[in-house]
């Protein structure tokens, strides 16, 4: 999550290049690494590749936080593949961002300074089991739909990487809807628990598309460089169409008086989020924003000295096999 | 000269089960106590990998363990709704994850068990034992090649990893004697030949081990004190209580729901 807050670029760039550059994406061509690109288009998609790729990181320690806790050996597995499947997701991310210049390392450095941004969903805090449910039927529901036009993206290796990544979040989706049925099925104590999960997630999903296109600072320059290829707005309200009805169908109600089909447009209206919070939670302010990218840190803070151990022994080998090499 | 293996003690035979299918509980258990904190992105992948291995086999194991017994309780029953003084894992297993290096090393020791045991098993006379363990076998095997591939690397890296995985080893080896400790239930396994006289998998788990060991620079210590038994017949350290605690916390706090 992804397409929040992403700012362009002024670029130098002469107009014959740029226009030249455009041409090829009006076309429907992709842009592979090695090709000429404008210093924004670079910039931008690291930005955004790299904070989609943080969410991905960020996103294990929500749901890694209920995998000890899983209340069958099935529902533990299924999770423990879903939470794996994110780590793979940031690899495939972090692996695009280095075809444009950065390495995993820096970026990391800037997700751990604060400098890079991951979504903002992943500081609220997993209260119940339901909660599982609930990220991965909204989380992840509200993800596919950012990310299933961002396969038609301009950048070969990131349209590639969310072919896949998509397949997979689909696959997490339908299993928190799964659970959702589960508890909506069950005791009232399970009822209660899917409840207070869809209210606890139900706007903090809405947040996920990014502030209404009025606010947005997104640039008319992304939509024509198909970095972006939908509006925030258009996007949340896909999602809650979407959305709303599979939620009258586990008997579940949506969080919000307003909520109303309209016959003339075909569409639910809805009530916004509250935008505060929304920028509260991206400036730092969120829930568990301390305890996330604490969490973050310390991992890479401890593992110093397990990956420089690596780097060490692949040094030496290396400098072994010369030397046998040699004789 | 093995038995028929319909004839073995069918208690036993339970017992040995739930150890199987215990160890692999608790050390999946421990393993996805590292979702999302591990050193390196790579390491949260295999980490995650692992543990959803040994819960598969942890299934299998179990489910047939309920089979078995024939009383009715399914795999999870026996996951969720046994007390410590059921669990029949080896204590190495239900240790702490500690750093990184000890959780490395931890798995190691365990997987070179793991390893010939489930090698061994192939043959079992029990064919639905042969079937799990073949199934069990080819993670297993990546499983080792893995851990065992890490401890060669810490142990013949920096100073400080060597030290930090020569620490590690000295601290789980007084564990792993348990795991050939045979009492009277692996006694009856093996004379059924469902499962191999544990002092042939001591031996070659010692080569396997020794071998990794030499090759990371480390120092095996000189020989165990097999202090540490006792879990295989549910006698466990003060760990497994927690994990207990937190494994079953939802199948203990709403008895009867489904999920």
């Amino acid at each position: 999550m992804y397409a929040q807050m992403i700012k362009s670029e002024k670029s130098n760039e002469t107009p014959e290049e740029l226009a030249a550059f455009q041409a090829r994406i009006d076309r429907g061509e992709r842009i592979e690494p090695k090709e000429w690109m404008p210093e924004g288009y670079r910039k931008t998609l690291i930005r955004q590749i790299g904070q989609h790729a943080h969410s991905e990181i960020v996103g294990q320690l929500p749901e890694g936080n209920w995998v000890t806790r899983a209340p069958t050996l099935e529902r533990k597995a299924i999770l423990l593949a879903k939470v794996q499947d994110e780590a793979g997701h940031g690899l495939y991310l972090y692996s695009a961002c280095e075809t444009l210049g950065v390495s995993r390392d820096e970026l990391f450095e800037k997700l751990h300074s604060g400098a890079m941004k991951y979504s903002s969903i992943f500081n609220y805090p997993t209260l119940t089991w339901a909660d599982m449910g609930a990220v991965g039927w909204l989380v992840d529901g509200a993800a596919i739909m950012n990310q299933v036009p961002l396969q038609r993206t301009s950048y070969g290796p990131y349209a590639r990487a969310m072919i896949r990544i998509c397949k997979e979040e689909s696959f997490h989706q339908r299993q928190g809807y799964s659970v959702m049925m589960k508890m909506a099925q069950g005791t009232e104590a399970q009822k209660a628990m899917a409840q207070d999960a869809l209210n606890r997630f139900w706007y903090p999903a809405l947040m996920m598309f990014g502030p209404s296109d009025a606010e947005s600072v997104h640039s008319e320059q992304n939509m024509a460089w198909k970095i972006k290829i939908n509006s925030n707005d258009e996007l949340r309200q896909r999602f809650v169409n979407e959305t709303v009805p599979q939620a009258h169908y586990l008997g579940l109600t949506v969080p919000d008086e307003n909520l109303k089909f309209n016959e003339e447009t075909g569409n639910w209206d809805f009530s916004q989020p509250d935008w505060t919070e929304f920028f509260e939670v991206l400036k730092g302010n969120g829930p568990c924003n301390e305890e996330r990218l604490g969490a973050r840190r310390k991992a890479w803070d401890d593992g110093e000295w397990f990956r420089d151990g690596l780097s060490a022994y692949a040094e030496k080998s290396a400098a072994r096999r010369a030397a046998v090499a040699a004789e | 000269m093995a038995l028929d293996a319909t004839q073995v003690d069918q208690k036993a035979l339970f017992d040995w089960l739930c150890r199987m299918g215990d160890n692999a509980l608790i050390l999946g258990h421990r393993t996805s106590e590292w979702c999302g904190h591990g050193p390196v992105l790579e390491e949260d992948i295999a980490l995650a990998n692992t543990a959803l291995d040994l819960i598969g086999h942890t299934q299998m194991w179990l489910g047939l363990a309920g089979e078995v017994e024939g009383a009715g309780r399914t795999a999870d029953n026996l996951a969720y709704l046994r007390d410590a003084m059921q669990f029949r894992n080896v204590k190495l297993v239900e240790l702490p994850n500690g750093d990184i290096g000890q959780t490395i090393m931890r798995e190691f020791l365990f997987d070179a068990f793991h390893f010939e045991m489930l090698t061994a098993l192939v043959a079992s006379a029990d064919a639905r034992v042969a079937e799990i363990a073949a199934k069990a076998l080819k993670e297993v095997a990546y499983q080792f090649d893995r851990s065992s591939d890490l401890v060669v690397r810490l142990g013949d890296g920096t100073a400080e990893s060597h030290d930090r995985m020569q620490a590690a080893l000295e601290h789980f080896w007084p564990y792993t004697g348990e795991m050939f400790v045979a009492d009277a239930v692996d006694e009856a396994m093996a004379q059924a030949g469902i499962a191999p006289a544990l002092s042939e998998i001591e031996s070659r788990w010692d080569t396997l081990v020794s071998e990794t060991l030499a090759e990371a620079t480390l120092v095996c210590p000189e020989r165990r004190a097999d202090v540490h038994t006792g879990g295989k017949q549910g006698r466990h350290t003060e760990h497994l209580g927690y994990i207990l605690a937190e494994m079953q916390f939802l199948q203990r706090a709403y008895p009867g729901a489904e999920w």
